[in-house]
């Protein structure tokens, strides 16, 4: 059955294919054509000088097994989004109603928490919203809950939940009105932009962009506006990728490259104490965030016990101990949280052999032993003062590690160059984390200043071996 | 280059486009960075590189014969330092606020590697006043890649022109550009317009 809706599709390709060649009507959409042929079917060709390495698996093959490696990490992002933002709506109404008693009015206390949408709000306002975060216009997608069935009272039911079967339903289809228009977005801009230099240049359709566009979302925060989105990933592709020739002459991660203009670019959308859940108006700290405050006498796990975010003059406890840090029931940014499923990602990169397992571990041992030193200081500062099991579980080490500081384009190539990178990015994330009273993670900027030190780790390996060569024939 | 006679066409329009000091040449960045945040302080900024350097190509030109090969340089920077100077005392006096604003950069104009350039490249072979409409003429190519940086920087930075606000608050606090207000972007927006004015121009190109 297969082989014969194959032979179908083969046979349209062929036919097709001419129209496309040299002279034909469609001569410059090629690189289209070629992207879609490819992507179905193994191609043909194959490398016929000296000098190509022979593998099995081709680039198109190797970005689908990143997808894949990605599945966990997007399951988890879409979870952890609906799952902490319908928690605090929950417990927000909660609240509201033990302080308020009998006189309590749900209607009310949704407007409060910009459930409801203003009355006099219009259908382009909610167009607009979905381009832009503007938190006085309706929020899109809380019709489409509240046509679910959300009715916004589980409260209780979470603490000690995470991941049970019962918020199973409500936590995805919350989430992914978060994470799917996000991805859409980039996958959109990434695409053109790809598709756009292709023609104009007449180079191969890269399906780097798929990797590169499934990869940002994952870095931002929830409610990032579409706007920015879209932005980013055109910076990402063409400064990052496309000024240099295309993706394998990088040499900084596309997708980073993205997430640091967007930083610096945007920053109250993505650092900072008010961007973490997709909760309008909610403000709370992440776990490297709490802890870069300085006075809390170093007491990491008492610091994290006792977070508190608050969301329409309500509190709302967020403890945070070591085991939701490591499953991911926290904020951050969407599918960085989850440590585990970051595991689960690298495990299917290093037994495939897309991800290199020496940068991985590299980079786990830089952090792991600077933080290590560094706990040994007496500190004020809780970030300082955290141990290496700390250090591995909060924030993004654990994807960046995996998914970025991975990428084959702008790591290094040498097998001792990939230690040294990799524990040249452990050693940065650690500094910035802990020293730096600027940023409170450090996992991008320490990635995108190793990915600029690769090749220079690359030259200073490649020279090394080849000293000690020339000193042994000599000898 | 400097034992033809050129035009005075050539001259003056020449390195506006074809032959930009920092578009082809590379040099005077620093201010490029330091000064395009916003559209005044750049006009500012552009006048004063421009007259300082045609002044002190057009001086340096006409005592050229009496220069001794082995100090030229150090000849060459007094010549330019007291024309900064003039620049700088003239800003405060009637340009407080801007001069102000300019800070540190106005003197610094005597590290400027184009002023220096066009004194040791042009003006110690040609005449005083082909080397002053020379130095107009590198003076404008610097002012246009500037203009056109704080343009982009200024508009989409703080969504002004002139320290005119040109957009509402709420709208501002949306989509202003944070990067443009810091250096990086002046490199990014430099590396554009001269990606954009290569592919016009592939002559410029470098090879290799």
């Amino acid at each position: 059955m297969l082989k014969w809706i194959g032979k179908i599709i083969r046979g349209q390709h062929d036919y097709v294919e001419r129209w496309f060649h040299k002279g034909g009507k469609l001569e410059r959409l090629y690189p289209l054509y070629e992207a879609h042929d490819t992507f179905l079917f193994t191609p043909g060709e194959t490398t016929k000088g000296g000098t190509h390495v022979r593998d099995a698996i081709d680039l198109k093959r190797m970005m689908s097994v990143v997808v894949v490696a990605l599945i966990p990490c997007v399951f988890m992002a879409l979870y952890n989004t609906g799952f902490q933002a319908n928690l605090i709506y929950d417990t927000a109404i909660e609240k509201m109603q033990q302080q308020q008693g009998s006189s309590f009015d749900l209607e009310a206390a949704k407007v409060a928490l910009k459930i409801t949408p203003p009355a006099e709000a219009t259908t382009s306002d909610y167009v607009l919203r979905v381009f832009t975060s503007n938190e006085k216009l309706p929020n899109w997608r809380m019709p489409i809950l509240e046509w679910f069935g959300f009715d916004w009272t589980d409260a209780g039911t979470f603490s000690g939940n995470f991941l049970s079967p019962t918020h199973l339903g409500k936590a995805l289809l919350h989430g992914a009105l978060y994470f799917f228009p996000i991805w859409l977005m980039g996958l959109a801009a990434g695409g053109l932009c790809e598709a756009f230099f292709a023609m104009i240049r007449r180079h191969e359709i890269n399906e780097g962009f798929l990797v590169t566009s499934s990869l940002l979302p994952l870095t931002l925060p929830a409610d990032m506006p579409l706007w920015q989105v879209a932005l980013g990933m055109i910076f990402g592709v063409v400064v990052g990728k496309e000024v240099f020739g295309g993706t394998g002459k990088n040499f900084l991660n596309p997708a980073l490259t993205a997430r640091a203009f967007l930083y610096f670019n945007n920053a109250p959308f993505i650092s900072g104490d008010n961007c973490w859940t997709s909760v309008d108006g909610y403000s709370g700290a992440t776990g490297l965030g709490a802890l870069a405050v300085k006075g809390t006498g170093g007491d990491v796990a008492g610091t994290l016990a006792q977070m508190k975010g608050t969301v329409a003059g309500q509190v709302i406890e967020q403890p945070l101990t070591w085991w939701d840090a490591f499953i991911g029931n926290m904020h951050g940014s969407m599918g960085e949280t989850s440590a585990l499923a970051c595991l689960i990602g690298a495990v299917i990169l290093i037994a495939s052999g897309i991800g290199s397992w020496k940068i991985m571990a590299g980079s786990v041992i830089g952090l792991c032993g600077f933080s290590f030193l560094l706990s040994q200081v007496q500190s004020d500062i809780g970030i300082s003062a955290a141990t290496p099991m700390w250090h591995l579980v909060l924030g993004g080490f654990a994807f960046g590690t995996v998914f970025m500081a991975t990428d084959p384009v702008s790591a290094s190539m040498t097998e001792a160059g990939k230690w040294i990178y990799g524990a040249l990015i452990g050693f940065m994330t650690v500094l910035v984390r802990a020293l730096n009273p600027g940023y409170a993670e450090g996992i991008m900027l320490a990635i995108l200043f190793a990915n600029c030190c690769a090749p220079l780790i690359d030259y200073c390996v490649v020279q090394a071996n080849i000293k000690r060569r020339l000193a042994r024939n000599a000898a | 280059m400097s034992s033809q006679k050129k035009s005075l066409g050539k001259i003056l329009f020449g390195p506006i486009l074809d032959n930009n000091p920092i578009a082809l040449q590379i040099l005077g960045i620093c201010s490029a960075l330091a000064v395009t945040t916003k559209l005044d302080k750049t006009v500012t900024m552009a006048i004063a590189v421009t007259l300082v350097t045609a002044v002190s190509s057009a001086a340096i030109a006409s005592i050229r014969q009496f220069i001794p090969g082995s100090i030229r340089i150090i000849v060459q920077m007094t010549v330019i330092a007291s024309m900064v100077i003039v620049v700088d005392q003239f800003l405060k006096a009637y340009l407080y606020d801007v001069s102000k604003e300019l800070s540190v950069f106005v003197g610094l104009i005597i590290t400027n590697c184009i002023v220096m350039g066009r004194a040791e490249g042009f003006a110690m072979s040609n005449n005083a006043q082909d080397s002053f409409w020379d130095g107009i003429g590198n003076g404008l190519g610097y002012s246009l890649v500037l203009l056109v940086i704080a343009v982009f920087r200024e508009l989409f930075g703080s969504w002004s022109l002139f320290g005119q606000q040109l957009v509402s608050d709420e709208f501002k606090r949306e989509f202003a550009q944070g990067l443009m207000l810091q250096s990086p972007s002046a490199f990014f927006l430099i590396g554009l317009f001269i990606w954009v004015l290569r592919t016009a121009k592939p002559a410029q190109m470098e090879k290799g």
